[in-house]
């Protein structure tokens, strides 16, 4: 009974739920054992998760109680959505306010803060009928691409366990391919869903800017920040994103987006203009040969099934994409996180705590800011404050923004002539604990093929395209590992309000591409 | 390059407190990030738009109608809005005088 019902995709288990052959409340049960048995192994186990749901609720989809009277469409799910997501659990990235569930953003400064109301991507997928699961491990503020700055210790790869699982939201990905969750909610700033879904061989969805409310999003870089799925297929991203989008009074940057998300159901490429752009060597380091093979193995499937791959197509201004973005997000993240300051929740320093007595406002807050941030925070407040301060602006947040309008240029440029653009989604695959965190550009340039579309504001998808055989794979414990090889994503990028089109060709070619889901699970 | 003095001046403004043993690590390495995102220096961006909204700028989506009326509405009722401050006081929240 077990193995079958962990061999469901949500969409099968959704289906299954509905004719009456599986029960809703099981279906809970099972998935919050296998979460919780995760959570309390710690960091003997992959540290998927900050929080598990102590008992199934009452009736699938029933609605919590809600402190903060929104407006009138702030919960109310796409009119058109379709089926309903009939009680498959859900796990959510930390970072997402959940109420009467703890919500700390992988941070110390908000060690045990429980928010008084729910981030409006949540409420529409409960509405629909996905109650919280659990909420996942991440890095600290969604600053981090391997999970390891989370305050709450590092999530690792199931596929093995001596490596990360990506991030920011690696906790989510990590329990989507261990199968100790149906799936995940994620956030994605520069690349921190379609990253993480890369290197734990999952797919990872970044929807067009502003097609899903960030209200409730702890806040990281507000104009790039944006929810979507990670998820075993393409059908369970889709049968997500569709009951997570459209417009909410309470996010003055939501849009309603111009079409309804369908179910995708191609099998076929014929007709669909392919472009792979000149630009594919990142600065100061390439891509991996394992990564190279399995990227071109794709672009032939592809090409077997009909599409024309383009390989002249050019973004000029794409190698600036990481300069420009690391000014940008750490200088919106520097003003976001001036709200945590010890008064309204979280943490106050220890040290500050007592009114009366020898410290005043500008030491509590000070020493709160010290006390509550981990390293890559810190830094990135500090660069993104010297971004803005008095004399170099120009020189930083104007320029770079200027720069974002010419790599939007480019993108529009080349999508006259091609219907989607592919890359890989990171140059390596999963790399070593460790590996990284001593030089954060080496660490940056994991994103260095997605922060390009984050700029931009466009949806672009990662869907597992193979196993690069280049690294020997370190099985649990120590043990011999159970095969070989460690998963590569291929990234397919699309025009504003391109979802289907998008979601259409990754369906087509994740058949042909046939990748196993299922065989990291724990 | 970013030297200790600069390192303090931006903690000063972030409301940041360094430990004397984090601010050389600090100077160095905001000095590498800052020269590899100081290559957007070679551009030519005269006459460049900067970016606002970036999807409305490049698409036919209308975002101009995007603010609400400017009517009351509920909020969180006070005490749940204190209910996760670390200190409060007569229904307000507590915090240190700014001239202690």
């Amino acid at each position: 009974m077990s193995a079958e019902v962990l061999a469901l995709s949500a969409a099968q288990a959704s289906a299954a739920i509905g004719a009456g052959e599986l029960d809703a409340g099981e279906l809970f049960s099972f998935y919050r054992e296998r979460a919780e048995a995760d959570r309390e192994a710690g960091q003997e186990g992959l540290n998927c998760f900050t929080w598990v749901a102590r008992e199934a609720p009452g009736k699938a989809g029933t609605r919590v109680r809600e402190t903060v009277p929104h407006w009138p469409d702030t919960v109310r799910m796409h009119e058109s959505a379709g089926s309903s997501l009939a009680g498959v659990p859900l796990a959510v990235k930390d970072l997402f306010c959940t109420e009467d569930a703890p919500s700390q953003s992988g941070s110390r400064m908000l060690e045990g803060y429980t928010p008084p109301y729910t981030a409006s991507a949540v409420a529409r997928l409960r509405e629909a009928g996905a109650p919280l699961l659990a909420k996942t491990n991440q890095d600290e503020f969604a600053m981090g691409s391997s999970t390891e700055n989370s305050a709450f210790g590092p999530t690792l790869n199931p596929w093995d366990r001596t490596r990360v699982p990506g991030g920011s939201s690696g906790g989510s990905a990590a329990a989507v391919a261990a199968g100790l969750a149906p799936w995940a909610l994620g956030t994605d700033t520069g690349g921190s869903i379609r990253q993480p879904a890369s290197l734990c061989g999952v797919v990872g969805l970044k929807p067009t800017y502003g097609s899903v409310s960030r209200y409730g999003m702890i806040a990281f870089a507000s104009s790039l920040d944006q929810a979507g799925p990670l998820t075993r297929d393409v059908t369970d991203a889709a049968l997500m994103l569709a009951h997570m989008i459209g417009r909410d009074a309470c996010d003055a940057t939501s849009l309603a987006h111009p079409q309804q998300i369908a179910l995708p159901s191609a099998e076929r490429l014929d007709g669909v203009r392919i472009g792979v752009p000149a630009e594919l060597e990142p600065e100061g380091s390439s891509i991996e040969d394992g990564v190279r093979r399995c990227f071109h193995r794709a672009l032939a499937l592809a090409e077997e099934l009909g599409a024309q791959v383009n390989t002249d197509i050019s973004l000029p201004h794409a190698p600036y994409g990481l300069s420009a973005y690391y000014i940008l997000a750490p200088a919106e993240a520097s003003s976001n996180l001036a709200r945590f300051d010890g008064v309204r929740y979280g943490l106050r320093a220890a040290s500050s705590s007592k009114v009366e007595g020898a410290t005043d406002l500008l030491d509590m807050y000070t020493r709160t800011r010290h006390d509550g941030f981990g390293r890559e925070v810190k830094r990135r407040i500090m660069l993104g404050t010297y971004a803005l301060s008095s004399g170099y602006y120009e020189a930083y947040y104007g320029r770079a923004q200027k720069v974002r309008t010419k790599i939007a240029e480019d993108f529009a440029t080349a999508f006259a002539s091609v219907d989607l653009i592919a890359t890989p989604t990171s140059p390596g695959v999963a790399f070593a604990l460790g590996e990284k965190t001593a030089d954060p550009w080496s660490m940056y340039l994991s994103d260095y093929f997605t922060v390009p579309m984050s700029l931009a504001g466009i949806p672009a998808i990662s869907i597992p395209c193979g196993l690069s055989d280049e690294h020997a794979r370190a099985g649990a414990n120590g043990a011999e590992a159970n095969g070989s090889g460690l998963p590569v994503g291929l990234q397919l990028a699309g025009p504003a309000f391109s979802e289907n089109k998008l979601l259409d060709a990754a369906h087509a070619l994740e058949r042909a591409i046939a990748f196993d889901s299922t065989a990291a699970h724990v | 390059m970013i030297g200790r003095d600069e390192v303090l001046h931006v903690a000063r403004l972030a409301r940041l407190a360094l430990a004397e043993e984090e601010i050389e690590p600090m100077a160095r390495e905001l000095s590498a990030v800052l020269e590899h995102v100081e290559r957007i220096g070679e551009l030519d961006l005269d006459g460049v738009q900067p970016t606002s909204h970036v999807v409305a700028s490049s698409s036919k989506v209308d975002v101009t109608r995007a603010l609400r009326p400017d009517e009351p509405r509920p909020c969180l009722p006070r005490e749940v809005a204190l209910a996760q401050a670390p200190a409060v006081s007569d229904g307000g929240f507590l915090v240190p005088s700014p001239q202690a």
